[in-house]
């Protein structure tokens, strides 16, 4: 007998006071939660939550984007910038051409990666109750490791289309066949004597962009 | 490299007794416990249907457990869909052998880990080892426990027995021999060590070709599997290496995508008490061009399907690991992790590790014993879990013997020698057991038992009654809660 059938015959036998023929899915779960705590404002809470996880928000229309993303580049001191496939254009319009473009492809490998200052990306959904981004590496995201080697995060969320109140609509929206990273404020610790400190291996520096009209 | 070992520890009370003596210890647990449990209480108060949360959490878990074999053929069913491997392993030893093997196929002698329970609880850094490879924990709290050959005491910190002006000693004399060593000049501000951590890890992580996880959740439903964390060392060792292998146990399974809507709102509340965590990462199988392009999943019953055998103990299979029930133990925080002698310390070690163990040893004899009763792990345990309830079950267990499943065989235990003096106070708490009246006054069970016990536990529980300190009850408990909305039907109520 292999492993596999020890182990599902010791379930089996274990589960003797399981009536034979239950089904689990006839009987419909309780689920007396709430979808939603209804947020007055999620683009504020989701504002709010962010912050409060020391995310630096920043709001910006779709005119004055591109001036954003180069500030907060700028600010870092950038000289290089990690770009995904699909992200459009003129979000980075305004960043000086003396900022290396770094393509996310199959040979921007963690090595290279190491040696980029930033990253620009946007996102699936935003969780306003919990101040969370979540990047689905979609085109405008990219590879799970663009958004973590380098220590700088821009992400740009349009609000409020990507914006949802809670857990449970997210979930509703995110494809599990694609690999998903939640993102609740930067990199942190609290692992010696309890002091939170920001940045262990994730990007030190999160800023979140609310892209609206 | 894989630190001390469990084996060979003394009991609980003798281990207790050593902890209690050392104020420092005592020090910092108290410290830290005192301040999760009061950021957790304002973090669950934040969500006005967190019962309605925690009971649909521990519905979701038994409907899982009661179809364990059915959900666990979909998930290999889904994972391998997805262009997973799935590997079973009935102990540790078969764990342990696989992911041995599954290593050195790739040719590599070095991996890198995240932070997983399962992995302690088999032994697999030391296995790694007899076989040459290099086991390196990247959590920072699991790398001062790995550079101060240490043992982990606390579930989410685990290096909590240690101050500031140790940690820095131990990165200053210790790094150099792992890899990069500390800066020069490093000073115990937490924010240096951070620093100094990051730049050690960060080659070993751009060098990885090998990562080794647990998991929080699977999914049953899509093969997905979470990981739940702070730092981003699980990112990294999810995503840059070549070969990933996640080692898992059997229970952390769930049946759908939506039923982690449960779970993502209770475990970051419980545990950090965070609103939510700083990083989840999920992933289904492999993806084309994105992270690891082999990925193996081991499934390990280690005892598991023991503890399900049994009905009443097989709820302590619905732990979610959040830590909540140790940062409100009063003997936890007088005992240290330590004491309870295996990976999984305080109350939820205390009906665990018996039951994956047997109670054939003195040390795992004396855990049911480690305990006042006092329910207040119960109260605060996000899939409700009646600990002091199992508890009971498993003094039985030591005292009057009965059958138990061991290694999937039903076993008749002998009673315990040297237990005698149990004895009364067991018929005494059995009483309020069987009497359904006393069960139905709600909460009660936990003070009831407390009043039938003698004021200073005999035996293995001396040594920490003499310190006792029991937090008040709550008003409403979540049993009577339970009972009051749901009746006497309710599928999760034991
Ligand atoms: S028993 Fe409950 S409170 Fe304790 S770690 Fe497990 S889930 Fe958390």
């Amino acid at each position: 007998m292999n492993a596999r059938e020890v182990v599902l015959g010791r379930v089996r036998r274990a589960l003797a006071d399981v009536p034979r023929g239950e089904e689990p899915e006839r009987e419909p779960l309780e689920r007396g939660y709430l979808e939603s705590h209804q947020p007055a404002d999620p683009v504020e809470l989701l504002a709010e939550n962010l912050a409060d996880y020391r995310a630096l928000v920043h709001r910006a229309t779709a005119g004055e984007l591109p001036g954003l993303v180069a500030r907060l580049l700028a600010e870092r001191g950038a000289s290089s910038v990690v770009v995904p496939a699909g992200l459009p254009p003129g979000w980075l319009a305004e960043v000086p051409d003396e900022v290396r473009r770094v393509a996310d492809e199959e040979a921007a490998t963690a090595r290279l990666l190491d040696g980029v200052d930033s990253v620009v990306t946007g996102c699936a959904v935003a969780i306003a109750e919990t101040g969370t981004v979540v990047l689905d590496a979609g085109p405008d995201q990219g590879r799970r490791r663009i958004t973590l080697v380098p220590d700088h995060h821009v992400c740009v969320v349009a609000v409020p289309e990507r914006v949802v109140d809670s857990v449970p609509l997210a979930l509703r929206r995110l494809d599990p066949s694609r690999p998903l990273t939640w993102i609740s404020g930067p990199s942190a610790t609290s692992d010696i004597e309890l002091d939170r400190v920001e940045g262990v291996h994730g990007p030190r520096r999160l800023d979140v962009v609310l892209l609206g009209a | 490299m894989s630190g001390g070992t469990y084996l060979g520890m003394p009991a609980f009370p003798e281990a207790a007794r050593a902890a209690t003596r050392d104020e420092r210890l005592r020090g910092n647990l108290r410290h830290a416990t005192h301040t999760i449990r009061d950021k957790r209480a304002r973090a669950v108060a934040e969500l006005p249907d967190w019962a309605e949360l925690r009971a649909a959490g521990a519905a979701i878990k038994d409907r899982t457990l009661r179809h364990l074999d059915g959900y666990l053929e979909r998930l290999e069913e889904a994972v391998t869909a997805a262009g997973g491997q799935v590997h079973w392993a009935a102990d540790a030893a078969q764990a342990n052998e696989i992911v041995t093997r599954l290593v050195l196929r790739t040719g590599e002698r070095e991996v890198v880990k995240v932070k997983s329970m399962a992995t302690q609880e088999l032994g697999l850094n030391a296995a790694l080892e007899r076989a040459g490879v290099r086991a390196y924990e990247t959590d920072l709290a699991e790398l001062i426990v790995q550079l101060g050959d240490d043992l982990p005491s606390h579930i989410l910190v685990p290096a909590i027995h240690r101050n500031r002006r140790e940690i820095r000693d131990i990165f200053a004399e210790r790094m150099g021999d792992w890899g990069r060593p500390a800066p020069e000049g490093l000073t115990d501000e937490p924010a240096d060590l951070a620093e100094a951590a990051r730049l050690h890890l960060r080659q070993k992580f751009l060098d990885a070709k090998v990562g080794i996880s647990g998991a929080n959740f699977m999914v049953a439903e899509t093969g997905t599997m979470v990981v739940v964390e702070s730092e981003g060392n699980g990112r990294m060792c999810l995503t840059l290496p070549e070969t990933l292998i996640s080692v898992v146990g059997i229970e952390k399974v769930v049946p759908t995508w939506r039923d982690l809507e449960v779970f993502l709102q209770l475990l970051p509340r419980s545990s950090t008490a965070e609103r939510m965590n700083p990083y989840t990462s999920m992933w289904t199988g492999t993806s084309d061009g994105d992270g690891p392009s082999t990925f193996h999943l081991v499934l390990v019953d280690n005892g598991r399907t023991d503890t399900l055998a049994d009905e009443v103990g097989r709820q302590a299979l619905r732990c979610i690991r959040c830590s909540a029930c140790l940062n409100v133990c009063p003997v936890y925080e007088r005992a240290g992790g330590h004491a309870y002698g295996s990976a999984y310390p305080g109350p939820i070690g205390a009906i665990l590790t018996p039951q994956l163990r047997g109670v054939d040893t003195a040390l795992d004899a004396s855990l049911p014993y480690a305990s006042s009763l006092c329910g207040a792990c119960y109260e605060v345990c996000p899939v409700a879990i009646d600990i002091p309830e199992v508890l009971v079950r498993l003094r039985e267990r030591v005292v009057e013997g009965g059958e138990a499943t061991v290694g999937g065989t039903r076993v008749r235990i002998r009673p315990a020698r040297g237990h005698a003096a149990e004895r009364a106070a067991m018929r005494a708490a059995r009483w309020a057991l069987d009497h359904p009246g006393a069960l139905r006054a709600g909460q009660r069970v936990a003070g009831r038992m407390r009043r039938l016990q003698p004021r200073r536990l005999p035996g293995p529980g001396a040594a920490w009654s003499r310190t006792r300190d029991v937090p008040p009850l709550p008003p409403e408990s979540f049993r009577s809660w339970w009972r009051r909305t749901r009746g006497e039907s309710g599928e999760a109520g034991r």
